[in-house]
């Protein structure tokens, strides 16, 4: 389980460029379920998802993962509970490294690295059985440097190494939006499949409404550092993308009704 | 070029091999442009020299020398990751000081090792006609050990996770990796193998001197840059090969232009010739990419 518990976070402090992304945020992930996140620009989804992974540390507010409080761990201390693809496939993966040794690194993922060998021969076979799975003929080249696949193969490559190891919690980070169309809907096919089979508890930020409410079991929506819908099961597959864009609307409409009242 | 001469430019090509192994860790592997070669070669020259002098064991003195030049560069790497500071400008600060550092060692700006017992000394004969043999093939040894040790590092856990590091320190973070520890690794063992080259030094040339530091970097630079033009990029043992490769011919080239009678150069001129070599070395891979896409374009 994942607990936000009234984070903020400011950057910038102090400066003309004062910057209050989280103010207040607090959200309870129970284990196996896959939320989608959605919000405009600046609402605060990507800090929101690098404060949980130990990118950044938040002003106050504390995380848990598991009932273990996390809020002063590292993003490298954190990595045995935390799997993350980024939006930018470049980023998840290391291009000069072949793709057996970045598999190699995710398999490693939060476990101590001593001198063994990096990639055994054992580990080959796992890698190409789980390659296969992907049907992009990747299997077959474990020696590739990372560098010569596309975005597209690299995302997937990506997840894999996301879900070679157990997890506590997958942070995907708008990892379909730098991709083309048909691109994405194969990475985010391949997404549901992984999250369903590994019954992962994942957070996907996103600019879609669409792929908010076509995936995942729960939806929040984030505003101005806060959550300001969160829903699920039944009323959530009642909702379609107008009505989404309407709550989304109004939301920001009181906002800046709340603002108007304050400055007023 | 005589046999002697052309095995005398091995025997320092050998040297310099391990100072582009060390170059080849920090400025390629870890990615932190480090200058504090030009501290820790003399570094390990001045302990290893100080200690034979007082009468210690050769290769105790260069294992001690290794430790010297791991701390200096652990030094650089500190100051860069836990303080902030500019990794250019931290490892000239590191330098810098082990300029001081290096004549407080010593005691004096030099100190001779005629006649000391070097680890060279138990193959050489009584009257010193096969050093010009016994001196490169026992670097040679050594280098031959450090590049497969090397290899066989960078094969492991925690070789790939240092190479991870340097190609995406996000990336490494989110897979459970400290790149702090890495780079603080990483840099010690980078100096260290530098200042076992500056060890070995000055037992092939008889005494360490303060300013025998001068230039190290770009020596061990242009190896590792001549290294990547000679061999494709391709695994690790092909590019710790190249650039042992690359330290040879290198030194070989400066033989040439010193020993070509029509040149007229000087070894006075030895930094002029250097810097030409480097630069050239540098602007080669572009040459040959705009030769290449000029005849596309010509077609």
């Amino acid at each position: 389980m994942i607990r936000a518990d009234n984070l903020f976070k400011t950057f910038n402090r102090g400066t003309p460029l004062e910057n209050p992304v989280l103010r207040g945020l607090s959200l309870t992930l129970e284990n196996g379920q896959f939320v989608t996140v959605i919000g405009s620009n600046g609402a605060g989804k990507s800090t929101f998802l690098n404060a949980i992974s130990g990118d950044i540390t938040p002003d106050s507010g504390r995380l848990f993962i598991d009932g273990a409080d996390v809020t002063r761990l590292n993003a490298w201390q954190r990595a045995g509970s935390v799997a993350r693809v980024f939006q930018d496939p470049l980023a998840g993966t290391c291009e000069g490294l072949t793709i057996e040794e970045n598999l190699a690194l995710a398999l490693q993922r939060g476990q101590r690295r001593g001198l063994g060998r990096a990639v055994r021969p054992s580990d080959r076979a796992l890698f190409r059985d789980r390659l296969a799975t992907l049907k992009l003929g990747l299997e077959n080249r474990l020696g590739d440097r990372m560098g010569l696949l596309s975005g597209g193969q690299r995302q997937a490559v990506s997840l894999l190494m996301a879900s070679l190891q157990p997890s506590k919690v997958l942070l995907l980070d708008e990892h379909t939006a730098a991709l083309d169309p048909k691109t994405a809907s194969f990475v985010m096919a391949l997404t549901d499949t992984i999250v369903r089979e590994n019954g992962l508890t994942a957070l996907m930020v996103t600019h879609s409404m669409r792929q908010a409410l076509d995936h995942g079991d729960r939806t929040v929506m984030l505003h101005q550092g806060r959550v300001v819908l969160d829903v699920a099961g039944e009323e959530r597959a009642r909702l379609d993308v107008p009505d989404l864009l309407h709550l989304f609307e109004r939301t920001r409409g009181e906002q800046l009704d709340d603002d108007a009242l304050l400055l007023g | 070029m005589t046999l002697i001469a052309f095995m005398g430019a091995m025997e320092i090509g050998l040297i310099f091999a391990l100072v582009a192994l060390g170059v080849l860790i920090s400025f390629r592997i870890l990615n932190f442009p480090d200058l504090t070669a030009d501290g820790s070669f003399p570094l390990g020259g001045a302990v290893a020299a100080t200690l034979i002098a007082g009468g210690h064991d050769p290769w105790l003195a260069c294992a001690v020398a290794a430790a010297a030049g791991a701390c200096a560069g652990w030094l650089t790497a500190w100051l860069h990751v836990r303080l902030g500071i500019l990794q250019l400008l931290a490892s000239i600060l590191v330098m810098i000081a082990l300029y001081s550092i290096n004549l407080r060692i010593m005691g004096a700006p030099n100190v001779p090792l005629i006649g000391s017992p070097t680890v060279f000394a138990p193959l050489i004969d009584a009257d010193g006609a096969n050093a010009w043999l016994m001196q490169p093939a026992l670097l040679a040894t050594v280098v031959v050990v450090a590049k497969l040790a090397l290899d066989a590092f960078f094969a492991s856990q925690a070789g790939l996770s240092m190479r991870a590091t340097g190609a995406n320190a996000r990336m490494a973070r989110a897979q459970g990796i400290s790149t702090d520890r890495m780079t603080l690794l990483g840099m010690a063992l980078s100096n260290a193998l530098i200042a076992v080259a500056g060890a070995l030094y000055v037992q092939t040339q008889g005494g360490a001197d303060v300013s025998m530091g001068i230039g190290t970097i770009v020596v061990g630079l242009a190896a590792v840059i001549i290294g990547e033009t000679l061999l494709p990029a391709g695994s690790l043992w092909l590019i710790t090969l190249g650039t042992v490769l690359g330290a040879l011919l290198y030194r070989l080239l400066i033989a040439l232009a010193l020993n070509a009678d029509f040149l007229g150069l000087q070894a006075q001129d030895l930094n002029l010739v250097t810097a030409l070599l480097v630069g050239l070395a540098l602007v080669l891979p572009r040459l040959k990419r705009s030769l290449r896409s000029g005849k596309r374009t010509a077609s």
